[in-house]
């Protein structure tokens, strides 16, 4: 692999974590660059989401070992929108933010995801797609150095899945955070990771760099051999 | 049938559904939409207009009517145009508007302290360890004891002036308003704790943003209740040892047997119980309005 110098954003070295006695992570040793997509995929079960919450410092109370070196400036995007039915959308985008300009921000990261005019909306009178896209205004107008998705568009639609991972991977491309998807969608991972690392029992089992151009969507035919090797990890027989 | 159907493209020639290609799909087209009245089969369906008066107003028809053929001796219930004349008696030479307005006063000013004591006390349990350890063992053991039952204490202390009716007043009050908050506080979704920390949000903004904002309906569930108690808690302290009050009106009219007077003050209570509780509903809908319910 090239050598890369972009500034170094997450740093884990022999990260460990356990429930019950039962290790649910163990050596994990994973850096991402600023800039870089890291998608993390693995069965249920595999510890994605508690290296996750461990990286976002969620994790409180859970007996573990190891270094994690993150940003203090990092967004979290959750499965669920977790908008605040109570907050109209742009107070829901700029929560907790300071400043006079903090309504301006918002209006501009609601534009950015397409929902210019819906800032006085309540959650509840939006789609799911749209709610998510909120969530991802409320992390992008934070200028995040590191975003945390924790399986964001698992509960969404397969055409509206496409349509966010465009508007995902063009933010990204803009904003240029580093970024640590969690999914277990192969094609998902494909889509939109520079870099993809499958964990398996607690442990990272294959790391595998994407260098396609992007929009890679209707690239079948390259994106192939990447497909069978993940699924191959994540134990999954593919016909030849 | 209408014209403006776009005919949808079609793509391949061997595909099964080609050999009725001619056979446009039906579809119905903007001016011949139609309203439809279907209703969900579960939800309560749509609001009647003016449906909270409905009930009110025919017991008063079955009032009027039994009074009108003589089923109801006036010696048990008087009818309802002498409680009109009545009241037509009591309005004139002044009574019932100063009898009204103290009352009114008493529910008020109980009623408020009451209900910030309730807020206060929720807030403190609801959002701490030590709050809860402290507060919500004492208000549930003053829950169980009936307000009539502190009354001789409270005149001990207090005397027999206002500030024991006030006293009383408030304390039936703020029990509703504290467990109704107190539990919508911890009930808050632990979800939205967690995302208050990945936001980095300091104690005041989470308190303010989504402890309270959160807890609203609970805190209006007691209100409600508690709007409702302040006028109950009034009838039992005006009844014993007042001069003024529409409680001592009734307590009067019991002495010299005028039902009349009494049904007066019944009705007086009845107004202020129903119109407060439509004031605090009105102002639960419109607090609340980012909430779905089948309710609405």
């Amino acid at each position: 692999m090239a050598q890369d110098d972009r500034k170094l954003t997450v740093r884990t070295s022999g990260l460990a974590r356990g429930f019950d006695g039962r290790a649910v992570l163990q050596g994990i040793d994973l850096e991402i660059r600023a800039g870089e997509f890291v998608a993390l995929l693995g069965r249920s079960g595999s510890g994605k989401s508690t290296l996750l919450r461990a990286l976002a410092e969620l994790d409180h109370g859970v007996p573990g070992s190891g270094t994690i070196d993150v940003p203090k400036k990092r967004a979290v995007v959750f499965q669920d929108s977790r908008l605040l039915p109570w907050a109209r959308v742009l107070d829901n985008v700029i929560l907790g933010l300071d400043g006079s300009d903090a309504a301006e921000r918002g209006r501009k990261a609601l534009a950015e995801v397409g929902l210019a005019g819906r800032e006085t909306a309540w959650p509840n009178e939006l789609s799911g797609g749209e709610q998510q896209r909120v969530s991802l205004a409320r992390s992008l107008v934070r200028e995040p150095d590191l975003l945390l998705a924790d399986e964001p568009f698992g509960a969404l639609d397969a055409l509206t899945k496409i349509k966010m991972h465009g508007l995902l991977q063009e933010l990204c491309a803009k904003h240029q955070p580093a970024v640590l998807l969690v999914t277990h969608d192969v094609d998902e991972a494909i889509a939109l990771a520079d870099r993809i690392i499958v964990l398996d029992h607690g442990r990272l089992a294959v790391e595998l760099t994407i260098d396609l151009p992007h929009p890679r969507a209707s690239r079948v035919v390259e994106t192939a051999e990447y497909r069978r090797i993940l699924l191959e990890a994540l134990g999954v027989e593919v016909a030849a | 049938m209408s014209t403006s159907v776009v005919e949808p493209r079609r793509f391949g020639s061997g595909l099964a559904g080609d050999a009725d290609t001619d056979q446009k799909p039906e579809r119905i087209s903007g001016p011949d939409l139609q309203p439809r009245n279907t209703r969900s089969r579960l939800a309560p369906g749509k609001p009647i207009k003016f449906g909270l008066a409905i009930g009110p107003v025919l017991l008063l028809v079955a009032w009027i009517i039994a009074s009108a053929t003589g089923v109801l001796d006036p010696k048990t219930l008087s009818e309802p145009w002498t409680v009109v004349t009545t009241a037509g008696d009591l309005i004139a030479d002044g009574r019932l508007q100063s009898n009204l307005w103290t009352s009114v006063q008493r529910a008020l000013i109980g009623g408020v302290i009451g209900v910030a004591l309730g807020l206060v006390l929720a807030l403190i349990a609801g959002l701490s360890r030590i709050g809860e350890a402290l507060i919500d063992g004492p208000v549930q053991i003053k829950r169980s004891i009936p307000t009539l039952a502190l009354m001789p204490l409270a005149i001990l202390w207090f005397g027999i002036g206002e500030e024991m009716k006030i006293l009383l007043i408030a304390l039936s009050v703020f029990v509703p308003v504290y467990i109704n908050t107190y539990s919508a506080l911890r009930g808050i979704d632990s979800r939205f704790v967690e995302l208050a920390e990945t936001l980095d949000l300091s104690r005041t903004q989470f308190i303010r943003r989504i402890a309270l904002p959160g807890a609203l309906p609970g805190f209006f569930t007691g209100l409600r209740l508690a709007v409702t108690i302040s006028w109950l808690a009034l009838v039992v302290v005006e009844q014993v040892n007042a001069s003024s009050g529409i409680g001592y009106l009734m307590y009067q009219a019991r002495n010299y047997g005028m039902t009349d007077v009494i049904i007066v003050g019944l009705v007086v209570y009845a107004i202020l119980g129903f119109g407060s509780d439509l004031l605090v509903r009105s102002a639960e809908r419109k607090a609340l309005a980012w909430r779905k319910t089948i309710g609405s």
